[in-house]
């Protein structure tokens, strides 16, 4: 079978040295694989270690063992062993990461900060507005706020300008962390069909749904996140 | 003229005249560049044209003959003194006439009449250094002409024509010389720069005080600073001499009366006498 | 697939490489061991406390200060490798007012607070062999207005800006020759809260526009969020940690890190 993504004993530790170096595992032997077109969502009892794994894969937080194999330009990279710049490249080209805050950069417009990534791969300035327009508007985000730097709307339109800012690139491979948490049903649909079209666009889809309603909806198989005991 | 008893030919003794001769070797092997001397106590105050006599003393000779002005006239105090100083310190033959004079010492002037070749003009200079007004570290204005880094000077003229609509330097305009240095022309008027570009004259330039020797050798480049949209332009009064009529010299203006009276004379009195000599002898 | 010779050398190599530098101030080790490359179009942060040697690695990197040890190469824009240490103080020169800029802290050290607004922006110009009045202005008022600062201050001396127009002012006269590479030390250091932000959003709205590649020392720590790509974390003249700041911020590994990101407030 084809993948996207392969993980291949990926652990992952975490030692607090202002802790005395208290040493925490929170990833063992993960083993994950997932194919084009796939969503799977991760499942676990909170604090299993799932927004960890979504980090890892994002390169956010680095791997401590094991390889995390990605499918960029044709080629296999480990991203547990990519330097900073190739990860940017990845981050660029390969893999989004739709986080559940967004992260507001003073004073630019939402309009912008939805083109922000398309316009980082090349596309022309007025195809990246026509698209980030349009992605904002399917979200019921109106064409007033577009102009206005998202720091002064409410949590869910933050939300939306961050689900634009993340499927509008097309990545081949995109990481969602509850994608539909503070959204209304109607917004809720909305994004249900984003990743169904992506899906069909033959992007892998990790995701963490609380929403058990949403995730029977989109999501291909449950992958599980089992806590991790420290040795006795 | 019989020279003094009592004192070596030109004042200096042969090894401060052979110093500065060496100091005039090398500014003009690197034109516009200022070059450190020996400058000695002279028998008049530092302002007073210390460097310019040093200089004049180092290279002449008694077949030379010696011109002295101060502000284009040859019967000012300073002029006269300095020329007498050497008339009998030398005892060269001195003249009022540029035509004639083989080496001509000037404060703040340029003669009208046009030089010629194997004539040495010798400038009195107070201030050597281009720079100093826009930088006064002394290490770093010789760091910038090291590395011919001169961007600062043109931001002074950016400035005036930014504030005045023009360049707002009327004398002592910089120039760069052979398209290496900039240089201090003396404060000569603007309007007597052009005059220095391609002169076959050898142009020494001496201040005392502050113990430099720079030089322009016959037909060196030396334009002035300016910029392709205003370029420069040297300006004289909106006059013709009332002694003889010329449009083309350099006036003066001078006083006449507590009622506002004012007139405009030649400040070269030499060229100014000619004319009138002229004029009389055709009518 | 092959790159294009053409352009393999310019994107393909580092604008800046420095090895195993090294500089002690008596007995104290200002840089010790410090390696680092800076890409074409990236923003590197070099974060620590105060005297972890940050602004000594910047005076070094950018040859104001000679290392003990070690060396730096530059690349200029035909893609020709020179080391630093090698260079005159000529080219040095040139090199700082074409392709490189440094933005001081202190706008003092970085404007000529006697020189108008628009004489601070087209110094370099004029340095650099500018001489038509006309466009050097032109300049001006365009980076005057890309610099937030209304250009009807074109003629106004720097001493009657605030702080933070300064330092806007400081920069427009820094990439005015398009530089490729930036130094900044403590760009927002001495700002009011409120005109960091403008400032900070400034720099990373340019960077992003001329593809420029900063290399910003700071110990602001969500300032090197905002702007950098990869964080340099500095400790006793050694660099401790290093990496994607995201993965450094987020996921820090060394202890002196971890204490450096915990002491932060968050906003």
């Amino acid at each position: 079978m084809s993948w996207a993504l392969r993980t291949e004993g990926l652990g992952k530790a975490f030692t607090l040295h202002l802790q005395g170096g208290t040493h925490i595992p929170v990833l063992r032997g993960v083993e994950l694989t997932v194919a084009p077109g796939e969503c799977v969502a991760l499942a676990g009892p909170s604090g299993a270690g799932k927004s960890t794994l979504m980090r890892c894969l994002y390169g956010n937080y680095g791997a401590g063992e094991g390889r995390i194999l990605l499918r960029h330009q044709g080629a296999e990279i480990d991203l547990a062993r990519a330097d900073p710049r190739q990860m940017r490249e990845v981050r660029r080209e390969t893999i989004g990461y739709v986080s559940q805050f967004l992260r507001v950069i003073p004073r630019v417009p939402t309009l912008e900060i939805v083109a922000e990534p398309m316009l980082a791969r090349g596309l022309a300035r007025e195809a990246a507005l026509a698209r980030a327009r349009a992605l904002l508007a399917r979200l019921n985000l109106p064409a007033a706020l577009h102009g206005l730097p998202p720091a002064t709307f409410s949590g869910g339109e933050q939300q939306r300008v961050n689900l634009a800012r993340g499927f509008a690139p097309r990545y081949p491979v995109l990481l969602l962390d509850e994608p539909t948490a503070s959204l209304d049903s109607d917004n809720r649909a909305v994004v249900i069909g984003l990743i169904e079209q992506a899906k069909r666009e033959g992007a892998a889809i990790i995701g963490i749904f609380h929403d058990t309603e949403v995730r029977d909806r989109i999501a291909d198989r449950l992958f599980a996140v089992e806590p991790v005991r420290a040795a006795a | 003229m019989s020279a003094a008893t009592g004192y070596n030919f030109g004042y200096l003794d042969e090894d401060t005249k052979r110093m500065i001769r060496r100091a005039l070797l090398k500014a003009v092997a690197i034109p516009g560049h200022q070059v450190p001397f020996g400058s000695r106590e002279m028998p008049l105050p530092y302002g007073w044209g210390t460097g310019g006599i040093q200089v004049t003393a180092s290279v002449i000779g008694p077949a030379d003959r010696l011109k002295v002005i101060d502000q284009g006239a040859d019967d000012t105090t300073n002029a006269v003194s300095i020329r007498r100083f050497f008339a009998r310190v030398a005892g060269v033959e001195t003249t009022e006439r540029t035509a004639e004079a083989s080496i001509i010492q000037t404060r703040h002037r340029i003669p009208e009449t046009t030089l010629r070749e194997g004539q040495i003009l010798v400038y009195q200079v107070p201030m050597p250094e281009p720079l100093f007004r826009l930088e006064p570290r002394v290490a770093e204005t010789k760091r910038m002409h090291a590395l011919a880094d001169y961007g600062l000077m043109h931001v002074k003229l950016y400035e005036d024509i930014a504030r005045h609509g023009h360049v707002a330097i009327s004398y002592n305009y910089p120039v760069m010389v052979n398209g290496r240095y900039l240089m201090s022309p003396s404060p000569i008027p603007a309007f007597d720069n052009p005059k220095m570009h391609r002169n076959p004259a050898l142009q020494l330039f001496g201040a005392g005080r502050e113990k430099r020797i720079y030089a322009v050798p016959p037909y060196t480049e030396v334009r002035s600073l300016d910029f392709e949209d205003h370029p420069f332009e040297p300006v004289r009064a909106r006059a013709g001499c009332a002694l003889c009529g010329s449009r083309e010299s350099y006036l003066d203006e001078v006083v006449t009366d507590d009622a506002g009276g004012r007139i405009f004379v030649c400040s070269d009195t030499d060229y100014c006498q000619g004319r009138q000599a002229r004029q009389e002898a055709a009518e | 697939m092959s790159a294009s010779p053409m352009e393999a050398p310019l994107l393909e190599a580092p604008l800046l490489e420095a090895s195993d530098l090294a500089l002690r101030y008596g007995a104290v080790p200002a840089l010790d061991g410090v390696s680092l490359a800076i890409w074409p179009g990236e923003v590197v942060a070099i974060v620590g406390e105060s005297g972890s040697g940050k602004t000594t690695l910047l005076r070094v990197l950018s040859g104001l200060l000679p290392p003990d040890a070690g060396s730096v190469l530059y690349r200029d824009p035909e893609g020709r490798a020179q080391r630093l240490e090698a260079m005159g103080e000529a080219a040095l020169r040139r090199l700082h007012r074409t392709d490189w800029g440094f933005v001081h802290q202190n706008p003092r050290d970085g404007l000529r607070l006697g020189v108008s607004a628009g004489g601070n922006i087209g110094e370099r110009l004029m340095a650099t062999g500018a001489r038509h009045y006309g466009s050097i202005r032109e300049a001006a008022i365009a980076w005057l207005r890309r610099v937030e600062i209304d250009p009807a201050r074109i003629d106004a001396l720097p001493r009657t800006f605030s702080g933070g127009m300064q330092q806007r002012l400081q920069i427009a006269r820094t990439l005015v020759t398009h530089p490729r590479l930036i130094f900044m030390d403590e760009p927002t250091g001495g700002l009011d809260v409120s005109v960091q932000a403008r400032l900070l959003d400034l720099i990373r709205a340019l960077v992003a526009d001329l593809g420029l590649a900063v290399l910003l020392v700071t110990h602001d720590i969500a300032a090197a969020r905002l702007l950098a790509h990869r964080i340099l974390v500095m400790r006793h003249g050694k660099v401790v940690e290093e990496g994607l700041t995201d993965r450094v911020l987020d996921d820090p590994q060394h202890a002196y890190t971890q204490l450096l990101v915990a002491s932060v407030l968050a906003a």
